[in-house]
């Protein structure tokens, strides 16, 4: 299979690869997939309380090159933007700019899983934090 | 805390002394053409282009004097004799003839077939179509090492078996059957007993008498001859096997294969043979230490590296790992200088991981995880030292990025973990 150039770039240069705290208030965890189906995404973002704008994103892939490449991508995608924007963020924007081909959409589709997931897993956060806070007042 | 991991972006690889890039490991795929096969063959397509089939003119008679000597040389290197040897286009043809073959020919005795779930979809699919046509078919599992259990086979045998087809040495992790054995319970129910020993002939010694074999398939390509051409063994006594024939015409092969012979494959398939007959127990020695020395310098390397299948009943060039928590696709990009083969689902038709692989009980993660390396004749040392560094180099890189490595060194158990799939 021929791989798209910006695939292989992200391959062979991966952007925001690590891990954040993720016992933190502040990030959010998402991880999806499963190793059986030959692809796991980890995908966190560390979200700016008070701007809900996404401050850093790290990413970890077990997976094809194109789920590296999307995973890659996507976390460049989200930082910056705040967590609304970035759930606006569509699986079919990221199959454009990798030009993946019909067999690895799902790659892209784990992706868009994975900003959900973390995204859902910081609400999640906050939801707790909140009455807490006003407990504590 | 945060951990921010400096992934080292994969450098542009530079060739040691001896070594050209791409490097060549798939060697259960297909061989190159040994050059003294390709001599061999070539006065065979402009000078000796006669068919074989022509007995009244020199044209005719230098073609049948090629197919006759290839003829003697195949049935030389697997102790049989030389009306024994039918040429067809290769080993799929010769799963097919054999398996359809032997159950037309012996309908009226039963319509039982035996087989085993790692074989080649040759014989896979070839038994599927059977079972549509009325015939019954027996998939034998493997054990964890790939053999067949013989008292699973004993177990599976009734009056009603025809045919038992198991392969001698298998295309993904090269483990050997034991064929000998197999060959006897066969000959002791009167059953017949087909191999297909595609990755086996000129590879080890294979003889149809002392292992027992009734009919069996041979490629040329996979023992550096061309692709296109191969045979079918087909006992001639002891017992005698007739087998119908698939593809119906001008009869040749004494009625078993019609069509016009193929012959500079053919006088090629005999080249390839009579190299092997010299040379394979030199080449065996040198494969089977290259296939050491690579899994030892990937197994010192590297933690977490599984072999699939019997090391020790196994072909001298083959080895096949899994690679924990590494999908095999992204390792295979890794190393895109050299040629091998994954089992991982990406890398083929049916998105599904190696069903071979499947059968061991390898779990689907460590199938995805699997690289076959498949050493060959023209393979160097320092090419394995090339290829073993650049694995060890790709898989740490592929950790580094690799969630599951890191919950595993966390010591979460990844069995235990509930996966969110889709």
């Amino acid at each position: 299979m021929a791989y798209s150039d910006k695939v292989l770039d992200h391959y062979s240069n991966p952007r925001n690869v690590g891990s954040l705290d993720k016992n933190s208030s502040e990030v959010g965890t998402g991880l999806v997939g499963a190793p059986e189906c030959g692809d796991v995404m980890k995908l966190q973002i560390k979200v700016n309380p008070q701007t809900n704008v996404i401050e850093d994103a790290k990413f970890k892939t077990f997976g094809c090159g194109s789920a590296i490449a999307s995973s890659s991508l996507a976390t460049e995608w989200v930082k910056g933007k705040t967590v609304d924007e970035a759930l606006q963020i569509k699986n079919t924007e990221i199959v454009k700019e990798l030009s993946l081909p019909p067999v690895k959409i799902h790659c892209s589709v784990l992706a868009e899983d994975a900003i959900r997931a973390a995204i859902h897993d910081w609400k999640k956060k906050q939801d707790v934090a909140k009455p807490a806070t006003v407990a504590a007042q | 805390m945060s951990t921010d991991v400096k992934t080292i972006p994969q450098a542009e690889h530079v060739a040691p002394d001896g070594v050209k890039l791409p490097v060549y490991m798939d060697n259960h795929a297909t061989t190159p053409m040994d050059p003294r096969v390709l001599e061999e063959m070539l006065p065979y397509f402009m000078e000796k282009f006669g068919n074989a089939a022509s007995r009244n003119h020199s044209f005719g008679w230098a073609g049948e004097e090629g197919v006759e000597t290839a003829r003697e040389r195949v049935a030389k290197l697997v102790g049989a004799t030389t009306k024994e040897i039918i040429f067809t286009s290769g080993a799929t043809e010769s799963d097919n003839l054999a398996i359809k073959g032997v159950a037309e020919m012996y309908k009226e005795k039963g319509n039982h077939i035996i087989t085993a779930v790692t074989e080649h979809k040759a014989v896979l699919d070839t038994c599927k179509r059977l079972e549509k046509y009325g015939y019954r078919v027996t998939y034998l599992p493997v054990q964890k090492d790939g053999l067949v259990d013989l008292e699973d086979l004993k177990r599976a045998m009734d009056d009603k078996t025809i045919l038992v087809t198991i392969m001698w040495a298998n295309n993904e992790i090269g483990v050997l059957q034991p064929v000998a054995e197999i060959g006897k319970l066969c000959r002791e129910r009167g059953i017949i007993f087909h191999t297909d020993a595609t990755q086996a002939v000129g590879k080890i010694p294979v003889d149809v008498n002392k292992n027992n074999i009734d009919v069996m398939s041979i490629s040329a390509h996979k023992m550096y001859g061309p692709k296109g051409v191969g045979a079918l063994y087909v006992r001639r006594k002891n017992p005698r096997v007739q087998i119908s024939a698939i593809i119906d015409g001008g009869g040749h092969e004494r009625g078993m294969r019609s069509g016009t012979l193929n012959v500079p494959g053919i006088v090629g398939l005999g080249k390839a043979c009579a190299i092997a007959s010299e040379e394979m127990a030199k080449e065996s020695c040198k494969l089977a230490g290259l296939r050491n020395r690579l899994r030892d310098k990937i197994m010192g390397g590297l933690d977490e590296v599984y072999i699939n299948g019997s090391w020790e009943h196994r072909l001298p060039g083959n080895l096949n790992i899994s690679f924990a928590y590494v999908e095999g696709e992204s390792l295979l990009m890794g190393i895109n200088d050299i040629a091998v083969s994954s089992g991982s689902a990406c890398t083929s038709a049916t998105l599904e991981p190696s069903y071979v692989l499947k059968a061991l009980g390898t779990g689907d993660d460590l199938a995805h995880s699997s690289i076959r390396f498949g050493l060959g004749r023209f393979n160097t040392e320092a090419e394995v030292d090339y290829v073993a560094d650049r694995v060890v180099e790709t898989v740490s890189r592929l950790r580094e990025l690799s969630p599951l490595y890191e919950m595993a060194k966390e010591g979460v158990d990844l069995k235990s973990v509930k996966w969110a799939a889709e």
